[in-house]
């Protein structure tokens, strides 16, 4: 992976909440093609990162960029349509719709059919209702839930729903796709699966930014992995390299002088 | 848990329906619409309106209320925010045609357009800057919307003042056939005016309903904030919520005045909004079978029982109080309505909470995300 071919990029962003810095300064690049991990303890800032990508917040300094152009300033909506999907740390389907609905309102972003059109049922929304069934029935089956299309989302089981979730951030055709910790709850099982739905994603094209605390599988996928520890990068490279990077043990393990 | 109620009765018949095929369904709607066309006959009327002129009934307030209710219920019921003020749109219909037709003796089919796109307007203009405002305060915005035009109306000599507009033309007959002859003595046309009317608004509400438009403003009556990152524009598309309904209320309005030759600024109270969305949510929100029977019933019901006409507010409320007791859902809710009132994300919640505006949104998601914990998200959320 070069690095000059970076896909997003974090140019010293931070972010505070009132008193809270969840992010200082921080420098990321994402790079073209990869499956790039972002790590750390709990509350170091990792969904900040994606609320902050996604357009959700706007950052206190710094600024977000995708494929040479600015996005920090967008709406959500409209960081969608530019090519950026992502996934919830804590699931948030659209529950009582089905779930072939919840994937095409994922494909809807791509749509640009009016709601004139609707109303009079012109040939392209015809043309874009098809296609919008017949791309969430392949992103389904691509994640492995066809069978349940037809099901409300609420009563699938939580690893169909965390798949549900892909699918539909899928149907908006990203170029980039973020994952907020999307083997949580999973079994051992699922989480062997997952492994292999992200590779599958990113060899279909889609670059991969993923949050995760299971390091199994982060190991094991990532191209690069950063680790942010109280809202400050400390470490930025190969997984073997992270691995045993003495700030990330530390961190991880808890050294005396951050407990306060 | 729950009883066994009409609700368990009523969900497998509409299952069923929606699994009927095609052309059986539209047997269905063919049959539907030759009943509503033989609605006026007078073996009927002598039941439903033993004291009054069934037809001009059927017309006001039974037609017309089932109009608005089916575009309030756009609002409401489809993109889960709560409108108060949706007579103001009645009344620029009304106006609209009251004003052009007196000034200008345009034909009521020219005016209708007009009187159609001045509400949209002023959907869009109320719209705008309230859609990003919290639900409770788009409640209270609406509410005052409703005053204000009603107030208006009242003061401008403009508008006629308290005494209103009169002399309003009605629609021009067509040739000799009774059924199209519009005039101060006939009452029937005018019903079967209103009833192709709301025919018309059946089809366009539907068609939105199954396509991305009703998918979006599922989406947003669900997970607003969600729906946003997935691409949804929330803010165009409450707006265009807004809009719709609006058209559809000022096209009632223009239908109204053109019948009653003469409107005043009291023909437009708030209580006429009240009513409308007691309609709505009686028959529950989102299903179009219901919102009209809901309509219906809040039209006909007084007019049947008019020596109770007194107590009618009253009875309202009461029923209102009940319904949300025993059947908060309506009397026939759509499923998808039915399961979000089940878990709590729906209902008169939802409906005030639609909106959020960027500072709010943020602090939503930030609540939701921070607290969850690996395993425990789904159960957490479903808790209250
Ligand atoms: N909208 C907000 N308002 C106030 N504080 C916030 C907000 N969003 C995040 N924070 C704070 O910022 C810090 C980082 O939170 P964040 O959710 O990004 O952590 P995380 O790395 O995703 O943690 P976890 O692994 O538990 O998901 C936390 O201290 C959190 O409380
Ligand atoms: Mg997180």
């Amino acid at each position: 992976m070069t690095e000059s071919a970076a896909l997003l990029e974090l140019r010293t962003v931070t972010q505070q909440f009132g008193g809270v810095t969840a992010l200082s300064e921080v420098d990321l690049g994402v790079p073209e093609g990869a499956i790039f991990a972002l790590i750390g303890p709990n509350g170091a800032g990792k969904t900040t990162v994606f609320n902050l990508i996604t357009g959700v917040y706007r950052p206190t300094a710094g600024s977000l960029w995708f494929g040479g152009a600015k996005i920090s300033g967008k709406r959500p909506h409209e960081v969608a349509r530019v090519g950026i999907a992502r996934t919830f740390q804590n699931i948030r389907l659209f529950d009582n719709m089905s779930a072939l609905e919840n994937v095409m309102v994922g494909a809807d972003a791509r749509h640009d059919s009016s709601v004139v059109g609707a109303a009079l049922g012109l040939r392209r929304h015809r043309r874009e209702e098809r296609d919008g069934r017949e791309r969430g029935m392949q992103l389904l089956d691509l994640v492995g839930i066809t069978r349940v299309a037809e099901d409300t989302a609420k009563g699938l089981s939580y690893g169909d729903q965390r798949r549900l979730e892909i699918a539909r951030a899928l149907a908006t055709q990203p170029r980039l796709l973020l994952l907020d910790e999307p083997a949580a709850g999973m079994n051992p099982a699922e989480k062997e699966q997952l492994g292999v739905l992200i590779r599958k994603i990113r060899d279909i094209g889609v670059t991969v930014f993923l949050i995760e605390h299971d390091m199994g599988l982060v190991m094991q996928v990532s191209d690069r992995v950063a680790v942010l520890d109280f809202g400050q990068k400390i470490a930025d490279d190969t997984p073997s390299a992270v691995r045993t990077d003495p700030r990330v043990i530390e961190a991880y393990l808890g050294a005396p002088a951050d407990a306060t | 848990m729950r009883r066994i109620g009409l609700p368990d009765v009523i969900g497998p018949i509409s299952d069923r329906w929606s699994r009927l095929p095609t052309p059986a369904r539209y047997v269905v709607y063919v049959i539907a619409i030759v009943a509503a066309f033989a609605l006026p006959a007078d073996s009927i009327g002598s039941f439903m309106s033993p004291q009054s002129d069934w037809s001009a009934i059927l017309f006001y307030p039974i037609g017309v209320y089932i109009l608005l209710a089916i575009g309030l219920n756009v609002v409401v019921g489809q993109a889960g925010l709560l409108d108060l003020g949706y007579v103001a749109f009645f009344a620029i219909g009304g106006y609209t045609m009251g004003k052009i037709g007196l000034s200008l003796k345009w034909d009521f089919w020219v005016i209708l357009p007009c009187g159609i796109a001045a509400a949209a307007v002023a959907g869009v203009i109320l719209g705008a800057p309230t859609l990003r405002l919290r639900g409770d305060y788009l409640a209270i915005v609406t509410l005052g919307f409703g005053e204000i035009i009603r107030i208006t109306a009242n003061n401008l000599n403009f508008t006629g003042g308290p005494r209103g507009l009169s002399g309003i033309p009605n629609p021009p007959s067509v040739g000799s056939f009774s059924a199209l002859q519009f005039n101060v003595a006939t009452t029937k046309p005018f019903y079967y005016l209103v009833l192709v009317m709301i025919i018309l608004a059946i089809v366009l509400v539907k068609r939105l309903e199954r396509s991305r438009v009703g998918r979006a403003w599922a989406a947003i009556r669900e997970d607003e904030d969600a729906a946003e990152v997935m691409g949804v524009p929330t803010f165009r598309f409450k707006l265009w919520a807004f809009a719709i309904g609006a058209c559809i209320g000022g096209a009632a309005g223009v239908l109204f005045a053109a019948q009653t030759i003469s409107i005043t600024p009291e023909d437009f109270p708030f209580l006429l909004s009240s009513y409308i969305v007691v309609a709505v949510v009686l028959g529950g929100s989102g299903n179009l079978a219901g919102v009209i029977l809901g309509a219906f019933l809040v039209a006909w019901l007084p007019e049947r029982f008019r020596g109770f006409a007194d107590y009618r507010v009253l009875a309202f409320g009461g029923a209102l109080v009940l319904m949300m007791i025993v059947r908060p859902e309506g009397l026939l809710p759509s499923r998808r309505r039915r399961a979000e009132l089940a878990e709590g994300t729906g209902g008169m919640g939802s409906l005030g909470g639609g909106v959020g505006g960027a500072q709010t949104q943020a602090v939503r998601i930030e609540a939701v995300e921070t607290d969850a914990v690996q395993t425990g998200a789904v159960e957490s959320e479903a808790a209250p």
